[in-house]
């Protein structure tokens, strides 16, 4: 399945990896940040709402 | 209907919840079909050998790194003209984005250099800008970290956008500036004489879509971060008021 890359396979399979690996960090941390805000701001707004 | 609407955080959040899972699904299925194109359908160049597919990720990657830049731009402007918060806050979205673009472009490039110059690194005029441009990055985000009062922060991370623009032109046009080092110059050129062939083109064209809608994707899930981190600081100052 994989095409024959040579005596490339290195470089661009490296290249490949790096690039996938530093998208997936980027995608997880944004998701996990969005998650964790959308968590805290519904705690803070019940808070308020019982103080009022 | 006016697009000052979408200053409005309640609006934007409304219109980017409905939004996301449309981007989102785009980008994945562009990402998807560019990578699988470029990396399994796709011949070797007769010069390059398979190395040529990993012009899907640099050329890309590269690509957004400086855009993102000239979309906090715009954004940091309509903050200092107009004072506009969501304009500000989806410029501190965007930065991790294009700092992480940025990167894959730096190391992508290397890896792509290493076999066809020789060199891993060159201080040509290109890669420096570009180098220098990653560092602006970082400068940007902890700007914005070191910055207690938003609004303040707001303003001196804009006025440093400004600033950094410069190596973002340069990043893309110091090829023809100084006509000099060993980066080419554009990849997609209408010029025939340099633009790449359409084997190569239409799976490029395709990750590059799929690259931009990723970046709208995740600028609009961190702007929406952005906004709620802000309404809970609002509202935990109400807090400690009334206390």
């Amino acid at each position: 399945m994989i095409p024959d890359l040579g005596k490339y396979a290195v470089p661009v399979l490296s290249a490949y990896a790096a690039s996938i690996l530093l998208i997936l960090a980027l995608v997880a941390v944004s998701l996990w940040q969005g998650a964790r805000m959308k968590r805290r701001l519904a705690d803070v707004e019940a808070r308020a709402n019982e103080a009022l | 209907m006016s697009i000052w609407e979408y200053a409005n955080p309640k609006k934007f959040m409304e219109t980017s919840a409905a939004l996301l899972p449309w981007v989102t699904g785009l980008a994945l299925l562009a990402m998807a079909i560019g990578l699988f194109w470029g990396f399994f359908l796709t011949p070797d160049d007769y010069k390059q050998g398979a190395t040529v597919k990993i012009i899907y990720l640099h050329v890309p990657a590269a690509m957004m790194g400086i855009s993102a830049w000239f979309m906090m731009l715009v954004t940091s402007l309509i903050w200092l003209i107009r004072r506009h918060h969501v304009s500000a806050l989806a410029a501190k979205a965007a930065a991790p984005v294009g700092a992480t673009f940025t990167v894959i472009g730096l190391v992508t490039g290397a890896i792509w250099g290493q076999p066809m110059w020789g060199t891993w690194w060159a201080w040509d005029p290109r890669l420096t800008a570009f180098l220098i441009l990653f560092l602006f990055y970082l400068g940007y985000m902890a700007l914005w970290a070191a910055i207690e009062d938003a609004d303040t922060a707001a303003d001196l991370t804009s006025v440093l956008c400004i600033v950094g623009s410069v190596f973002a032109v340069l990043s893309r046009y110091a090829v023809y500036f100084w006509n000099q080092g060993l980066h080419q110059g554009s990849s997609l050129s209408l010029d025939t004489a340099q633009h790449v062939s359409d084997i190569y083109a239409y799976p490029l064209w395709t990750c590059i879509a799929g690259f931009f809608l990723l970046f709208v994707t995740l600028v609009l899930l961190r702007t929406r971060t952005e906004i709620r981190s802000r309404r809970i600081g609002a509202l935990l100052a109400r807090e400690r008021r009334s206390a």
